[in-house]
């Protein structure tokens, strides 16, 4: 037999199967149950793992082979940037509270995504549908780790970078992002899928890291480009791994549609949400601005998003349940939270500031039918305030929704002149919600999200008990540096100072 | 019918990428933006490895679109002669 | 405009993170701290998990194993993603060369007959049990405590996936698809195999991260890698005209002595941290160590027949004075 020719007639599919999927088999000694114990109680069914398709069939020494030339190339300029102070390179240092919001909020959901997709690559049956998972798994930890190491470096030089690490399970804005990991890593392993495979990395995403690292491009950032591009890359693969899963759900079992549609009903609506804090970055945080939300969601939210549900129609799937409040939000969410966080400046760890005149200009262009009749009046009247020496700041505390955690600042659907605000009573005690499908969320499962960990009640337990220099010390929020309007910040007179020093001979 | 999508990093390694995607797709338009080469397609897109080769003069392997890769949109058919992204409406 | 930023000499305002200058002082930090130190969420956790509501997110009371800092087990390699893939790919490196080299060669080929049957009966099956690791490790990740202590369990699911696949890669070279499918048969049903794949299957039903990671990487690999690797394809096969099979099984041996400094790491400071977590990583080595000799045991007297009681004996002998020195007495 020569099996030279043999191995050489493989094709890259037989090969992947027998080097990956063929390497499990049916246990005896014990049962599948007690193997995986959590495959059963969320009801779906799966009758042979084999129909699972691979798209990328990576083997470990292609995948080491190549994510070592993207560790490669990654790491030679972020010593590049570090080296040549390519922090003085950055439009201006409005840009780095977009840096410090990833930082604390998202970095951290990287590693929440890591811990999880280890978790699914252990409870899922399938190999192909394991590797997968742990491909992924050791992806997210990768990401989690180039991000604090290319930020590493402004941290330095910077305040809010410092104490990421507490402010990640302690600060109130953080808890939006860490709640929306912690409730997918507490689903089971098929609805953690739909959560963070599906609704997050495929529909979402590229919301996410696409406009915003181009951003970061445009404001002279390398640093996070280059992260945020060779993240990326990885998440290519994650995203087809996301709409693999969904469709072996739907193709295994009728049964599964009305679960699988349920659970995108629920995470697309926790991810528009997640994301309110990335249309601001956008729309406001963004010196030189590259595209405005609305902009980002056309190309990559409506139009992705639209052709996607499109194409799962063939299975049943309809758009999720809160897509057209969703589309009605789209021009108002970067606003309004964005006024919430000046008004709320004092307690977070990256500044706010009022939009400059140039800016208003741009907003009003890019939100024709929104901005000069709802928000611009808002900023002219704090901008007034601020010339009066009577700078307006809310020193109450913001109403967190029960699900979403996010303060209720977000308008009704129908009326943009109307807070939206809904309230459940469940066991004698009152929960509120900053919209209906936050609401229906907690109605399918109360006993989830009475547990919720809400910051702002938190303010007034132990061990702050509503002395809010306590709570600073708490959250490791340095008063007068890490908060407040960038105005009169000391990163901008640092920032103004470093550059002038390598502009002129002074 | 709907647009799929592929989006490569700006570099040296992608140029004949893009070019081989450009010859291979007629109805795909090249956007350039700041870092990143965006090429959308109607329904439909495919990359070669021959003709990438052909670019290239040397052998490529199709798990090379990895390193440079950004994003994608489409259902993902890969083996080792091609990559094919589709919507299916 | 092109600024030359490398000209201006500015004094950083701090040189770390708050959680790193609390563990280490105000002082730059490695990239192995920042990628590894308090990354891991800790309190204030939202909700408990519907799969075992018993459980936090992130819990470290499900395994016995006390420890006051979970981040005092520190890997001595620092491997972070970067420093792990890149010492890897050049591993695949070295090892795609080794299967380059004999399969241009035309080396299998002259594998004698007999060699080449034993060296597929031995490695081909234990495709199986290194996935069964792969899945393992994957646990130990997933439900362990502290990133210093489950960061490495990923990246050592990740080289029991590789191994798999290069013990694949040997089979097809060697024998074809049949090896493969033979040594599943074998592995299936073959008396010599069951005692192997009982312990296996045993492993993926612990779910105590702890107690897997001594059943897994110290017990059952701390015998299995020197026995096979060592002691028969190193020694014996290549005294035999069988160097091939040692040359396409390097990466093997090669990741066995790095990783096994990892593994005594953590079994010293977990050992050295209370009496209580002593006794009980003697408790469990103990047992799982019994185990793990009497299902090798007919694997390897495929090999050495009669001698395989007595080259038992003196693996058992190392392993204990490999575990001696950890502080785990055995």
């Amino acid at each position: 037999m020569d099996m030279k020719t043999a191995n050489k007639k493989m094709s890259a599919k037989d090969k992947y199967r027998l080097l990956t999927r063929d390497l499990s088999w049916e246990p005896s000694y014990r049962t599948e149950e007690e193997i995986f114990p959590y495959l059963a109680y969320e009801g779906l069914k799966i009758h042979d793992w084999n129909k699972w398709e691979d798209p990328f069939r990576l083997t470990m020494d292609a995948y080491w082979k190549y994510q070592a030339e993207k560790e490669r190339k990654f790491y030679a300029i972020i010593d590049a940037h570090a080296q040549n102070n390519g922090h003085l390179n950055i439009t201006d240092a409005r840009y780095l509270s977009a840096l410090k919001i990833f930082l604390q909020a998202i970095s951290p959901g990287e590693y929440a995504a890591h811990k999880g997709f280890a978790r699914a690559g252990r409870e899922f049956r399938g190999v192909g549908t394991q590797v997968a998972c742990q491909m992924q798994a050791i992806d997210e930890i990768r990401h989690a780790q180039t991000q604090i190491h290319a930020l590493s470096n402004y941290n330095k030089f910077y305040n809010g970078f410092h104490a990421f690490a507490d402010q990640r399970d302690r600060i109130w804005y953080t808890s939006v992002a860490r709640s929306f990991f912690d409730d997918a890593m507490s689903a089971g392993p098929f609805e953690f899928m739909i959560a963070i495979g599906f609704s997050f990395e495929y529909v979402l995403t590229n919301l996410l890291f696409v406009p915003f690292m181009s951003g970061a491009a445009y404001n002279g950032d390398m640093a996070t480009v280059t992260f945020g591009f060779s993240a990326q890359s990885d998440e290519a693969r994650h995203m087809t791994l996301g709409l693999e899963c969904i469709k072996f759900m739907l193709e295994q079992d009728p049964d599964n549609l009305p679960i699988v549609q349920g659970w995108i009903d629920k995470w697309f609506w926790r991810g528009f949400r997640v994301l309110g804090l990335v249309s601001t970055m956008m729309d406001y945080m963004l010196p030189k601005r590259v595209m405005s939300w609305r902009e980002a969601w056309e190309i990559y939210g409506a139009e992705n998003g639209g052709a996607l549900f499109k194409d799962l129609a063939r299975y049943g799937i309809r758009p999720p349940k809160g897509w057209d409040d969703a589309e009605a939000g789209i021009d108002h969410m970067s606003h309004q939270f964005m006024l919430g966080l000046y008004q709320w400046s004092f307690g977070t760890s990256f500044h706010a500031w009022i939009p400059s005149d140039e800016d208003l200009q741009w907003l009003s262009a890019k939100y024709p039918t929104t901005f000069d009749k709802y928000y611009r009046p808002r900023w002219e009247h704090i901008k007034k305030l601020e010339a009066a020496g009577t700078p307006f700041k809310n020193y109450g505390l913001a109403k967190l929704c029960q699900c979403c955690q996010l303060p209720t600042v977000f308008t009704e659907p129908a009326d943009p002149t109307l807070i939206c605000h809904r309230e459940v009573e469940y066991k004698g005690d009152k929960y509120h919600f900053c919209s209906d499908h936050c609401m229906s969320i907690f109605d399918n499962e109360p006993e989830k999200y009475i547990q919720a960990w809400l910051p702002m009640p938190a303010l007034f337990q132990e061990p702050t008990n509503g002395d809010l220099g306590a709570w600073m010390d708490w959250v490791s929020l340095k008063d007068g540096q890490d908060n407040g309007d960038f105005a009169d910040s000391q990163d901008r007179r640092n920032f103004e100072m470093w550059r002038g020093m390598a502009t002129s001979n002074q | 019918m709907s647009t799929v999508f592929i989006a490569l990093q700006t570099n040296e390694e992608t140029r004949p990428i893009i070019e081989a995607i450009e010859m291979d797709n007629p109805e795909a338009v090249v956007n350039r933006e700041p870092a990143m080469v965006k090429i959308n397609a109607p329904g439909r897109l495919v990359i070669r490895r021959e003709t990438i080769e052909e670019q290239l003069g040397r052998s490529f392997d199709m798990q090379e679109l990895n390193i440079n890769l950004i994003t994608l949109s489409g259902n993902v058919v890969e083996d080792e002669d091609s990559l094919t992204l589709t919507w299916g409406n | 405009m092109h600024i030359d930023l490398r000209t201006v000499s500015i004094q950083p305002l701090r040189q770390t993170f708050d959680h790193l200058a609390r563990r280490f002082g105000d002082k730059p930090s490695s990239r192995y701290q920042e990628g590894s130190y308090d990354i891991q969420p800790v309190e204030n956790l939202h909700y408990r998990p519907t799969w075992d509501p018993d459980q936090v997110l992130y819990d470290a009371s499900i395994t016995k194993i006390v420890m006051n800092d979970w981040y005092a087990l520190k890997d001595p390699r620092q491997f972070y993603y970067s420093t792990y893939t890149l010492a890897r790919a050049r591993q695949q490196e070295n090892t795609e060369a080794n299967f380059s080299f004999v399969e241009t060669r035309g080396l299998a080929d002259m594998l004698p007959d007999d060699l080449r049957r034993r060296a597929l009966d031995l490695l081909v099956p234990l495709r199986h049990a290194a996935w069964g690791a792969n899945l393992n490790n994957t646990f130990i990740c997933s439900y362990g405590y502290g990133t210093v202590f489950t960061q490495p369990c990923m990246y050592h699911a990740m080289d029991n996936l590789g191994t798999a696949q290069y013990l694949s890669r040997i089979g097809l070279l060697l024998g074809g698809t049949e090896a493969l499918e033979d040594g599943k048969a074998a592995w299936m049903d073959g008396d010599a195999w069951q005692g192997l794949r009982r312990y296996t299957e045993d492993c993926l039903v612990v779910r105590d991260p702890f107690e897997l990671f001594v059943a897994q990487n110290v017990a059952l690999d701390g015998l299995l890698y020197p026995l096979v690797y060592e002691r028969i394809v190193d020694d014996q096969f290549a005294a035999n005209g069988g160097s091939v099979v040692a040359m396409l099984s390097q990466f093997m041996s090669d990741w066995f002595d790095e990783t096994r400094k990892w593994v005594d790491a953590v079994m010293k400071v977990a050992a050295a941290e209370s009496e209580q977590n002593r006794e009980q990583l003697q408790v469990w080595t103990s047992a799982w160590r019994d185990r793990a000799a009497a299902a090798l045991l007919p694997v390897i007297e495929q090999v050495f027949a009669g001698q395989a009681d007595e080259v038992m004996g003196e693996q058992l002998a190392a392993f204990k004075a490999r575990l001696d020195k950890t502080g785990v007495v055995v």
